[in-house]
């Protein structure tokens, strides 16, 4: 008996040893996995342009039916994204997402990607809808944001020309 | 009948008339074959080399004639090369195979081709999901290319071929479907091919740019995403709309339409009208709309229409009550003790205008309908019979146009008309100018204005033209109202249905009325009738005025309306007569609620809700029978019932249900299926084709002769001129000006002028010119025609001029 009782007490004993392996969240957060699905992003290219163009297949794909687009046109003088086409609003409701990837799967130009976030609560159903504000990132450090005043002619290509996702 | 021959086509054995294309018998049984440029309604050319397919034929024996036997069956030889499907009749014997390993391979290699220069943007392509070149590219592409994504050509993305159609270069597929329609069905060669090979483009020849009213067609039979509307470009999804059947309320031709819908955040989350989509009815419009119907609709969502009921306190109509406004208009209509008219125009459905009626009647008052254009009553007995198809006339019909541009008053008729020309019937075209129509008549006959009724009266006695009117197997006459006003057309129709007085309510036989507005004809079914002085009648009265602008059209009856005792306006805006009216209450667009129109034709169509109601309105038929109730008067205030009660009251829709009018049949062609490349986008008609109202042939009784009224002639003195009122299509009525895209093509009003007319005058084309008639001057600028008399002054109606009739001007330059 006492020896079943030392080899429990060896157990605990070396969990001493290792450390605790829970985190003071929310103080300190975890790194997420490289594949984790939280709150969409919509990116933007590197010139500032939103890579949405807002096409409604993330919409279409979309198992719960929480993504709304409405597009409208691009023009030379203030163009949100490349090609002709660009999504005036652009909602998801979190609510309604189940966080499948399926968005991220059916977008043509990678413009939503599931990222990071995982730190989402509404005391409102109304604030669980996204804008597209919410959901837009910033443009990066010195370029423009959206819309823009562009060359014209320049962004006539709404898909780009681009290598198959690898991982 | 043709010979039938027999043959297989992937196994199955059909027959089918000698003649017909292997594509069509193939379709016939349910078989799709691929095709790009083929199209049903129209001519073959075999461009796209999509419809491969493997075709063998029997062996014939020369010696005997007879097929060389083998194994006791026809030994077949089949061709060394693939043949084209859409340009091959069948033959006796032949065996047809479509899914074949070389056929498959061939097809294959026709979408790899296809796709060499095609930019593949269907992410942001309104065709996207409706494609035929998505389709076929799923169903018979090879998945991969040989082809170097680098040596894609890209082309210009945005290039306006008009105001109305934009064209993406990149995304033709080079068919000429676009191109032969505006050749061969609507007879307006506008658009065509320029340069070569891969460098060829679609250019338009006119200027404005693709000048043609039906040039939204060519959006939906357009095999890829090249054409779109200016309406629609971006406008959403096609798989995210819901679609409603309904029938155009423009025109007196009712084309079947469905009305796409969506709800939209740009609208503040309202479901809104997206497009406009015909919906086949091969007896109505086919496949075809004009650009009016696609386009008009704007004015049923425009923010300024009318929410709530309104009444007038101290002399400033202010908002009320459904209860109040009702109340009050009620009591009004009782007490005028009979002295009351309700004024309604054709706009309004069937069940709006029976509620209206029973409403007079039963108050004793009288029910007035307000139009410039008479002969209702005569079309109500010598109108076409039942089975009347314009797409069936040809070698054997002859067709009378009188008094109309049908072009610009019932666009998609004068389409119909142009086809059965061109199959051989006999069009007689009698106007005091020349019309579009003209070109594809067989005779034109010129009269003067006012001349209309001796020219009807001396058509039998002219040789040749006399001829193709009495021998005529079928004879079709359409009277319309250029350059008439409401006396002159009664005579007109007298005149016309004179023609056709032994031939009523024969199929494609008897008179059609090219209304000003859709529902005209029901309106004179159910008893409405014009007066042709309209002030006298509401001057003292308690006048119920209903989808009509008296006091916006023309200010004597503006000022007929002031000294009414009591005015009731219910309409979609705040016009100028409702800003007269005591009580004014607000209406429903007919994209909001249920109900019925008859055709010129005297069909009687279905319409469906397709929208949720603008504010606080309501529908018409509902909105009379609330002032009713308050009058005294019990009505009905669904649109099924009031339907059933009209049913059993108005004889001509004996007979008739709601179940009957949403009945359908099989059509042909098939389209608006999974196919969507055999016929385009048009859709498939599952709501109903309508059913034509009892003539009165078949009711039993005997007509009388149509009375011709006395009428003054007019006589301009010299230096005056005789102004006749003509129809644009794109006037400035209520129903199309809220549509900002057609902004420039509805434009300021105009006057038209013979050259030298003008010349004396001082004027030229697109100068200004005073003129003045009826009370009224304004400036109007100069348009020329050749084919119109020295003294003549054409204005077109609605255009802000009041001209009900031809009336005597005085015209001279600023
Ligand atoms: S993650 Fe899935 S459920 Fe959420 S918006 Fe995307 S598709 Fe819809
Ligand atoms: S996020 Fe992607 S799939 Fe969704 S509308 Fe934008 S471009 Fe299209
Ligand atoms: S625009 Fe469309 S219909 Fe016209 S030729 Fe090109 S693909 Fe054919
Ligand atoms: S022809 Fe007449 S009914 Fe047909 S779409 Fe044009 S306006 Fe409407
Ligand atoms: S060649 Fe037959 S469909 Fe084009």
């Amino acid at each position: 008996m006492l020896k079943e009782l030392g080899r429990g007490l060896l157990t605990t004993f070396k969990m001493l040893l290792e450390g605790p392996v829970t985190t003071s969240y929310p103080e300190e957060k975890r790194e997420v996995r490289p594949r984790f699905r939280g709150r969409h992003v919509l990116k933007r290219y590197d010139n500032g342009l939103e890579k949405c163009i807002g096409c409604s297949l993330c919409a279409a794909a979309c198992p719960a039916d929480a993504i709304f687009v409405e597009a409208s046109e691009n023009t030379d003088e203030e163009r949100y994204s490349p090609g002709e086409r660009y999504a005036s609003t652009y909602e998801i409701n979190m609510l309604r997402c189940i966080y499948c990837g399926f968005c991220e799967d059916a977008c043509p130009t990678e413009a939503v990607v599931l990222g990071d976030n995982y730190e989402l609560s509404f005391t409102d159903r109304h604030d669980a809808i996204y804008t597209k504000d919410l959901l837009l990132e910033p443009a990066s450090e010195g370029r423009p944001t959206t819309p823009q005043t562009v060359e014209p002619g320049v962004y006539t290509r709404s898909v780009p020309q681009m290598e198959n996702p690898k991982d | 009948m043709r010979k039938q021959v027999r043959l297989t086509i992937d196994d199955r054995q059909i027959t089918a008339p000698a003649g017909t294309l292997i594509v069509n018998a193939a379709k016939q049984i349910g078989i799709d074959i691929p095709v790009f440029c083929y199209h049903p309604k129209m001519e073959p050319v075999g461009m796209c080399r999509m419809c491969l397919v493997e075709v063998g034929r029997p062996i014939i024996d020369r010696n005997t004639g007879q097929p060389v036997l083998e194994d006791g069956q026809p030994k077949i030889q089949f061709g060394p090369k693939l043949e084209t499907a859409c340009t091959t009749p069948v033959s006796e014997g032949m065996v047809v195979r479509g899914m074949s390993e070389k056929a498959k391979a061939g097809q294959n290699e026709i979408v790899e081709f296809l796709l060499t220069s095609h930019p593949l943007d269907c992410p942001i392509c309104d065709k996207g999901g409706e494609c035929p070149l998505q389709n076929l590219t799923m169903e018979h592409g090879p998945g991969k290319s040989r082809f170097l994504y680098d040596e894609k050509f890209h082309l210009e993305k945005r290039v306006p071929l008009g105001d109305l159609i934009f064209l993406d270069r990149e995304r033709c597929i080079q068919c000429a479907r676009c191109i032969r329609f505006q050749d061969e069905i609507a007879g307006e060669p506008v658009i065509g091919f320029y340069n070569r090979g891969r460098a060829t483009d679609i250019v338009t020849y006119t200027d404005p740019g693709f000048d043609s009213v039906f040039s939204g067609n060519t959006t939906d039979i357009c095999p890829v995403g090249a054409l779109t509307t200016s309406d629609f470009r971006f406008g959403a999804r096609t798989w995210e709309l819901k679609s409603t059947a309904s029938v155009c309320g423009q025109c007196p031709v009712g084309c079947n339409i469905v009305f796409n819908t969506r709800r939209e955040a740009k609208a503040d989350g309202r479901i809104v009208i997206k497009r406009v989509m015909p919906r086949q009815n091969e007896q109505v419009n086919e496949i075809w709309l004009c650009d009016k119907g696609r386009f008009a609709y704007h004015y049923t969502e425009n923010g300024a229409r009318l929410s709530r009921p309104l009444v007038k306190k101290n002399g400033k109509l202010e908002a009320s009550s459904w209860d109040e406004a009702a109340a009050i208009a009620g009591g009004k209509l009782r007490s005028a003790d009979g002295e009351v008219v309700v004024l309604a125009s054709g706009r309004l459905s069937n069940e709006d205008l029976f509620n209206l009626k029973s409403l007079a009647d039963g108050l004793g008052g009288k029910a007035l309908l307000y139009t410039q254009m008479g002969g209702g009553d005569l079309t109500a007995r010598f109108g076409v019979g039942a089975g009347t198809n314009f797409g069936e006339m040809g070698a054997g019909t002859t067709i009378l146009v009188a008094a109309s541009d049908l072009y610009n008053e019932a666009p998609v008729w004068h389409l119909r008309v142009k086809g059965a020309a061109k199959r051989g019937a006999t069009v007689i075209v009698a106007n005091g100018r020349e019309t579009k129509l003209d070109a594809f008549a067989k005779y034109v006959v010129r009269y003067a204005y006012g001349d209309e009724v001796e020219t009807i009266n001396g058509l039998q006695q002219k040789e040749k033209i006399g001829e193709a009117i009495t021998s005529a197997e079928n004879l079709v006459v359409l009277f319309g109202s250029d350059g008439l006003g409401l006396n002159g057309t009664s005579n007109l129709a007298a005149a016309c249905a004179e023609l056709v007085q032994g031939r009523a309510g024969k199929p494609n036989n008897g008179l059609i009325g090219v209304w000003p507005k859709a529902n005209d004809q029901g309106a004179w079914e159910i008893g409405f009738r014009p007066t042709d002085d309209l002030s006298s009648e509401l001057k003292g009265k308690t006048v119920y005025v209903v989808a009509a602008d008296p006091a916006g059209d023309d200010p004597q009856l503006a000022a007929a309306l002031k000294e009414a005792k009591f005015v009731i306006a219910q309409e979609l805006f705040q016009t100028a007569t409702a800003d007269l009216a005591d009580v004014v209450l607000p209406a429903q667009a007919y994209t909001e609620r249920d109900g019925s129109f008859t055709s010129g034709e005297r069909r009687a169509q279905r319409f469906y809700a397709a929208v949720p109601a603008f504010g606080e309105s309501q529908a018409d038929y509902a909105i009379t029978a609330l002032v009713a109730d308050a009058a005294g008067v019990e009505l009905a205030d669904s649109a099924g019932q009031v339907f059933e009660n009209l049913v059993v009251t108005v004889e001509a829709f004996a007979g008739l249900t709601y179940e009957i009018l949403a009945e359908t049949a099989e059509q042909w062609p098939v389209v608006g299926r999974g196919d969507m490349y055999y016929g385009g986008t048009t859709y498939e008609n599952t709501r109903g084709l309508g059913a034509h109202l009892v003539g009165w042939g078949e009711r039993g009784e005997t007509a009388s002769r149509p009375r011709v009224q006395e009428e003054t002639e007019l006589r301009p003195k010299e230096g005056q001129w005789l102004a006749v009122p003509v129809t644009k299509l794109y006037d400035q009525g209520l129903t199309v000006r809220s549509s900002k895209l057609l902004e420039s093509h509805i434009g300021a009003a105009t006057v038209t002028l013979h050259p030298e007319a003008a010349k004396r005058l001082g004027a030229g084309a697109g100068e200004l010119v005073e003129i003045s008639l009826n009370g009224t001057t304004a400036q109007v600028s100069v348009l020329l025609d050749e084919t119109v008399s020295a003294s003549v002054a054409l204005l077109p109606r609605g255009m802000g001029l009041p001209i009900s009739g031809p009336v005597v001007a005085g015209l001279k330059k600023v």
